[in-house]
């Protein structure tokens, strides 16, 4: 999925909205690591919300509380949830590790004081390099955290893989 | 201004006199492991693909342990990755089988005082008890540092936490790490590092202090060191390894926050299922009924880990409507269990010997759990689900706990058994 370059500023989708602490155990759980992308995506949230993967669609995006994707560093995570069409998760706070997985896989992590706000099935439009999210169902305007220039670079190159075939090209091969 | 461990260290890796909390800098990496599920099989296509190869083989460990014994052909084929990947790239730090990764860095003096290492894996903050500064990221995270020795950072600030006193007899740093735990709750880390210093840290060996650091994961920490000190140095030594005591922090410092515990005040505790912060002293527990027991994992089935069973175990038996399985962190530790009897007393209390590896405590490996069974684990983690069905349930304690269980057939508090007046 790093192929998929995230071509613009601002997503918008449809909210799914889960709780606090939600873990990698649930999100792909273990017995699915051993298969490849199209399978795995076929069962993410399954440990919390089964048939959810046949449920969310292109461009949806996920609303959840503090300490996102906490757990296992399995980056099938959020690769799971790309590859089931989420663009982007939206949460109070998020686990370091799953943090970075998203960056590095294309799938924006958007932290939001005030994404307890947003509920289930309202539409959202996030603004990346304004740290912004609007609820369009709503109008309500949450401020959010800006990535660094460092970071959100790899994020708009679609992802770490991207970012690296564009750094290892120069001449000096030096990442950074 | 003073600084802490993990910033000197981080500093250096950037080649900066200075770092402040927040700050997003490039590190150089002294140390990368992956194993056989993060590793080899995810970042050997992308290698190819970008046309690169490895930045410094010698730098790089890379450890079979997820997939180990291979149950199935999927299985054996990540496998064979594994070991492909080690000889075509010339990986000479390559443990097929021999153990769990977070183990072996430490049992093989991999990880060293002041060093700045990643592994590909949540657990990788294990080796930070040998003083070094031990994150863990995913596989593509790897996959950049395997290429370029690099990677970014926000550099973290550090809650310090002081463990005055002594732990009493029978009481573990499981006990200790899970107590703390369940007082902040497991986002309380989140970004950040605890440095675990003060006498009953001190006095702790190197595999109890591998406990500590193991289960900052569950905290949300980026990292858990333990300041080297002597242990530290004799712990290299018995390697033959001479190493130099790392980086301290300043006495000017700054710090989050300051955790401050009386050892003395610590009781054997249980993580109750679903929630590894949903933690109870035993004595306060009420009846908890097991049906499965398991001593396995980088957290709880070191050798040590195995003597605590023992020690409980000797001379009882595993109550007949529970299964006791032992999945030992490495075969040097199994190694060790077998010359001084340990592993003889295991078995012949009733306990079933299973594989090196990471086993069922991500619910990849053997000993699953079937709907229904209740299990109390020496492990890290008992999100639902995690070591099988998501209708199995999960209590986390110390291999003390989990052997006095398994006897008894409910939770209790094994220093009745250990003829501990509590």
């Amino acid at each position: 999925m790093t192929d998929d370059v995230v071509s613009s500023d601002v997503l918008t989708g449809r909210v799914w909205k889960f709780g606090d602490n939600i873990d990698t155990d649930v999100i792909v759980p273990g017995k699915y690591l051993i298969r490849d992308l199209p399978e795995i995506a076929k069962h993410v949230m399954d440990g919390i919300r089964p048939g959810f993967a046949q449920e969310c669609g292109p461009g949806d995006i996920i609303v959840g509380g503090s300490n996102f994707g906490t757990g296992s560093s399995r980056e099938m995570a959020p690769r799971g949830l790309h590859a089931a069409g989420i663009t982007a998760i939206v949460a109070t706070s998020f686990a370091r590790i799953f943090f970075r997985n998203c960056i590095n896989v294309g799938l924006a992590p958007v932290e939001c004081a005030r994404a307890g706000e947003i509920e289930e099935g309202q539409r959202v439009s996030i603004d990346l390099a304004a740290g912004k999210v609007v609820n369009l169902d709503t109008g309500a305007e949450l401020s959010a955290v800006a990535l660094p220039d460092e970071i959100g670079e790899i994020l708009q190159m679609g992802g770490m893989e991207n970012y690296l075939a564009a750094k290892l090209a120069r001449p000096s091969g030096v990442v950074s | 201004m003073g600084m802490t461990i993990a910033e000197k260290v981080i500093a250096q890796a950037a080649g900066r006199d200075v770092v402040h909390p927040s700050e997003v800098l490039w590190v150089d990496v002294d140390l990368a492991m992956m194993h056989d599920s993060s590793g080899p099989r995810r970042i050997w296509p992308v290698l190819d693909k970008l046309g690169v190869g490895v930045w410094d083989a010698d730098r790089i460990v890379v450890v079979s342990d997820h997939y180990v014994p291979a149950n199935d052909l999927l299985a054996a084929n990540i496998q064979k990755t594994t070991r492909e990947f080690a000889a075509e790239f010339g990986i000479d730090k390559f443990h097929d089988a021999q153990g769990i990764s977070h183990t072996l860095m430490i049992e093989k003096g991999y990880a060293r005082p002041g060093m700045l290492y990643v592994g590909a894996d949540s657990h990788s903050c294990t080796a930070g008890a040998t003083g070094c500064l031990a994150m863990g990221m995913g596989s593509t995270d790897m996959l950049g540092i395997v290429t370029t020795g690099r990677t970014w950072l926000r550099v973290p600030s550090t809650i310090r936490v002081e463990v005055t006193g002594e732990l009493p007899f029978g009481v573990t740093a499981k006990d200790l790490i899970l107590t703390i735990i369940g007082d902040r709750g497991m986002d309380a880390g989140l970004y950040q590092v605890l440095e675990f210093v003060g006498s009953a840290v001190e006095a702790m060996t190197m595999q109890e202090r591998s406990v500590l650091t193991n289960m900052c994961a569950e905290i949300g920490a980026k990292a858990g060191v333990v300041p080297s000190d002597q242990t530290t140095i004799d712990h290299f030594a018995a390697l033959g390894i001479t190493v130099e005591a790392g980086p301290r922090s300043d006495d000017d410092a700054i710090y989050s926050d300051r955790w401050e515990y009386d050892g003395a005040a610590i009781e054997p505790v249980v993580a109750r299922p679903n929630r590894h912060d949903d933690v109870i002293p035993i004595s306060q527990l009420g009846e908890a009924k097991i049906n499965r027991a398991y001593i396995g994992s980088c957290t709880g089935a070191k050798y040590e880990d195995l003597a605590m069973a023992a020690s409980v175990l000797k001379g009882r038996t595993v109550d007949p409507g529970v299964l006791l399985q032992v999945a030992p962190a490495s075969r040097a530790a199994l190694r060790q269990a077998m010359e001084d009897g340990t592993a003889q007393t295991l078995m012949d209390a009733g306990a079933h010997i299973l594989s090196t590896g990471c086993g069922a405590c991500p619910g990849i490996g053997s000993g699953l759990l079937a709907a229904g069974e209740v299990s109390i684990s020496t492990t890290n983690r008992n999100f639902r689900g995690r070591m099988g069905d998501p209708d199995s349930s999960v209590y986390l304690g110390s291999p003390f706990s989990v052997a006095a269980a398994a006897v008894a057939g409910h939770i209790i508090d094994a220093r009745e058994l250990l003829g501990v007046s509590v």
